[in-house]
């Protein structure tokens, strides 16, 4: 009995030695040389794989670096530390880049939107925008709030508070998967510099959009009169001049009267804002 | 004369409760003339009709107020003598806002259509009926709206024989196609006449619902001097799909991604058949329809005769108004039909119905797994695979959903009907279907 336990034992162990070897052998012969940079720089890439530099993921961005001398920068989700150390890795100047950060145009969440209907279906923005009464808001061009661009977000980086979808910049790394997702093209990629913005995307007759939000750009232009190097009119929206935002400070002088010209910080926490426009009246359905 | 070959039913089905009880022995009445209406300027499938009136202009019951914007395109014409006024926005049925012509009343209601009768139809050529039908704006009155004229210009190669006559109006609750055969018979029946001959075809079947023995017996009665069988067909959703209709009457199976015409049957709306008549016979466009006003919570459920342009809120009040709280309205049958969010929404040349629904009628839907007990699958007309098809455009694989024929999916709603776990079936197929026609325009922009 214990001889048949050692004679296998022992059969295994020899055929184990014998098979180790020979891949070790082959593994030395055949060794497919990589450049240690690679794996270097790979090892700097954020590794979410979001595809935002037109590579498909991390490794194969790291490998366009080191060989064929793509520009680190392309990728928008790098901090600038990171950059300057694959700089160092691959011994060429990283290229500057100004951070950028997704913004989501709409401040018209569930309590402050007007219902025109209750949805009820698949939750997901993108299936809600094809049936009539798209998702139960009543404005045509506000969020619909069920969350496509946080699914779509690699960083986590945006969250739905009471039916709207709010970004953290400082989880944002601008790869632009959310601004591909939204059905009503309410997100853009704007100068992380800029921290304050007009978040309404309406083209409605500015009466209609009191009807149907409390905090909606009524295209009154008194942030454009105020000082028209930073606010401009864009497409018959109002929009901070990106190439020059104005500082927080704007925000005392303007005084905007609906409340749509906010802090980006107010707009993450949603409840904090007092909207200076009375409460629409519901409307009642039959 | 010809005997269809099988009158089987169609793969899978469902039999729901119809509803039609509540409406189906009211004979239509003719809504009394409103002081405005507003005609939608998208009511067909294609082109938007283009406006050829300014504001200020008056017009007479019945003139050109819009042309046809192309080939697969309808004209609108004024549902009343008056004067235009601005072009306003209405909420559309299938949501979003579309421009409308305003028109307000005179209250003289007088014609001017401007379209010659033509009562000797049968010695007349089959183009100058063509350009009639073409002129008078008939679309698809079923449901699809799709341009009638267009419909009757089939490709000569295609070899059409029969023609097909829908009257199953299989949608639960809606009642109007069954009034309509039974007080306009012989409209029906003239228009199909003049439809068969423009196609040159001698083969005319009539395909309608067991339930509605007494169109049967009227259509009976007088199929034979127009050359058209009437053939009853079995009771069951969805009976009047076109596919289904034409497997019943004649055995015949449409290729996946093919058209009626590829196995020589042009299927027609008795409704547009009807309103063939009316344009080519009295040279009356089509400007008013049967709509059935129905459900529950409706004071006096009924069909009427409205005018395009009447707003759902009007043709509520002409049936004496709301009961008890409604939890939907929806524009078509609650199978098919678009729950609306305003009352706003106008008649269209295909708002067969108007229905209310009570909150305990409606059901609700979750997101629940599916439990793979396939009765999605035994009741899918189309013999599609809903309940996997979903898992794949859940995790927004559409390729392998075109694969699996979601493009096949007529959203007939028999698949959501049946599924015990309450999944939003249709709504993933239409979001499938629209993801996969982007991704075709975009490779064809990209070829051009």
């Amino acid at each position: 009995m214990l001889i048949t336990i050692l004679v296998s034992a022992g059969v295994v162990a020899a055929v184990g030695l014998v098979l180790g070897a020979l891949i070790g052998f082959t593994a030395k012969k055949f060794e497919v040389q990589t450049d240690p940079k690679i794996e270097a720089v790979q090892e700097l890439l954020p590794g979410a794989n979001c595809g935002g530099c037109g590579y498909a993921g991390c490794a194969d961005f790291a490998s366009a670096i080191v060989t064929k001398d793509a520009d680190p920068s392309g990728c928008s989700a790098c901090s600038d530390a990171m950059l300057a150390k694959i700089a160092e890795v691959t011994g060429k100047a990283a290229g500057k880049k100004e951070k950028m950060t997704a913004v989501v145009f709409c401040s018209g969440s569930f309590s402050r939107a007007a219902q025109a209907a209750d949805y009820n279906g698949v939750l997901d923005c993108r299936s809600a925008s094809i049936v009539a009464g798209a998702g139960g808001k009543a404005c045509r061009f506000g969020c619909l709030g069920y969350g496509s661009c946080a699914r779509a977000c690699p960083f986590g980086a945006i969250e739905i508070r009471d039916g709207l979808a709010v970004v953290h910049p400082e989880l944002c790394r601008a790869c632009g998967k959310c601004v591909n997702v939204c059905p009503r093209k309410l997100i853009r990629l704007v100068p992380a510099s800029a921290k304050i913005h007009v978040y309404c995307n309406s083209l409605e007759k500015p009466a209609k959009r009191r009807k149907l939000c409390k905090v909606p750009c009524l295209g009154c232009k008194k942030c454009v009169r105020t000082s028209e190097e930073h606010m401009q009119m864009q497409g018959g929206l109002v929009r901070v001049n990106y190439s020059n935002p104005p500082e927080p400070d704007f925000l005392d002088q303007v005084k905007c009267p609906t409340g749509a010209l906010q802090l980006e910080e107010t707009h993450r926490r949603i409840e904090a804002l007092k909207p200076a426009a009375p409460a629409p009246k519901k409307e009642e359905s039959k | 004369m010809i005997t269809p070959i099988k009158t089987w039913r169609f793969h899978g089905g469902v039999h729901p409760a119809d509803g039609k009880a509540l409406s189906n022995s009211v004979p239509a009445r003719r809504a009394p003339l409103l002081e405005r209406y507003t005609v939608a300027l998208q009511q067909n499938i294609g082109a938007p009709p283009k406006p050829v009136v300014a504001k200020g202009d008056v017009v007479k019951k019945g003139q050109l107020i819009a042309e046809a914007g192309g080939f697969v395109s309808a004209p609108l014409h004024a549902p009343t003598s008056g004067t235009v006024g601005d072009v306003v926005e209405v909420p559309g049925a299938n949501g979003g806002a579309i421009p409308a012509i305003e028109i307000i009343a005179d209250g003289k209601d007088e014609w001017g259509s401007g379209l010659e009768p033509i009562p000797n139809w049968k010695n007349t050529d089959r183009e100058i009926l063509k350009k009639r039908i073409a002129d008078a704006g008939i679309v698809g009155m079923g449901g699809a709206a799709f341009p009638t004229h267009v419909k009757l210009s089939p490709p000569p190669e295609k070899g059409i024989d029969t023609l097909i006559l829908n009257g199953a109006e299989c949608e639960p609750y809606l009642t109007a196609d069954h009034r309509l055969m039974l007080e306009r018979t012989e409209a029906v029946l003239e228009g199909a006449a003049i439809a068969a001959k423009i196609l040159r075809v001698d083969r005319v079947l009539l395909g309608i619902e067991e339930n509605k023995p007494d169109a049967i017996a009227a259509l009976k009665e007088k199929a034979g001097q127009y050359g058209v069988t009437v053939v009853p067909l079995h009771v069951r959703y969805p009976q009047g799909g076109e596919k289904q209709l034409i497997y019943a009457l004649t055995g015949r199976s449409v290729a996946t991604g093919g058209l009626p015409m590829d196995v020589g049957c042009v299927v027609q709306n008795v409704g547009s058949c009807a309103a063939i008549r009316d344009a080519v016979v009295e040279g009356h466009p089509l400007i008013e329809r049967y709509t059935t006003v129905t459900g529950t919570p409706v004071v006096d459920p009924g069909t009427w005769i409205l005018r395009l342009g009447t707003t759902v809120e009007q043709a509520l009040t002409f049936a004496g108004g709301v009961k008890e709280r409604a939890a939907k309205v929806i524009m078509g049958g609650p199978m098919m039909g678009f729950a609306q969010t305003s009352l706003g929404v106008t008649v269209t040349k295909n708002s067969s119905g108007i229905l209310l629904l009570q909150w305990k009628e409606t059901s609700g839907y979750t997101s629940n797994p599916c439990i793979r007990c396939g009765r999605c699958v035994r009741a899918c007309p189309m013999k599609l695979l809903p309940g996997p098809v979903s898992v794949m455009v859940e995790s927004e694989n559409y390729d392998e959903a075109e694969r699996n024929y979601v493009m096949d999916c007529m959203e007939c709603g028999v698949c959501t009907y049946v599924c015990p776990a309450k999944r939003p079936l249709v709504q993933h197929f239409r979001r499938a279907k629209a993801e996969i026609n982007a991704k075709r325009r975009a490779a064809k922009a990209k070829q051009a």
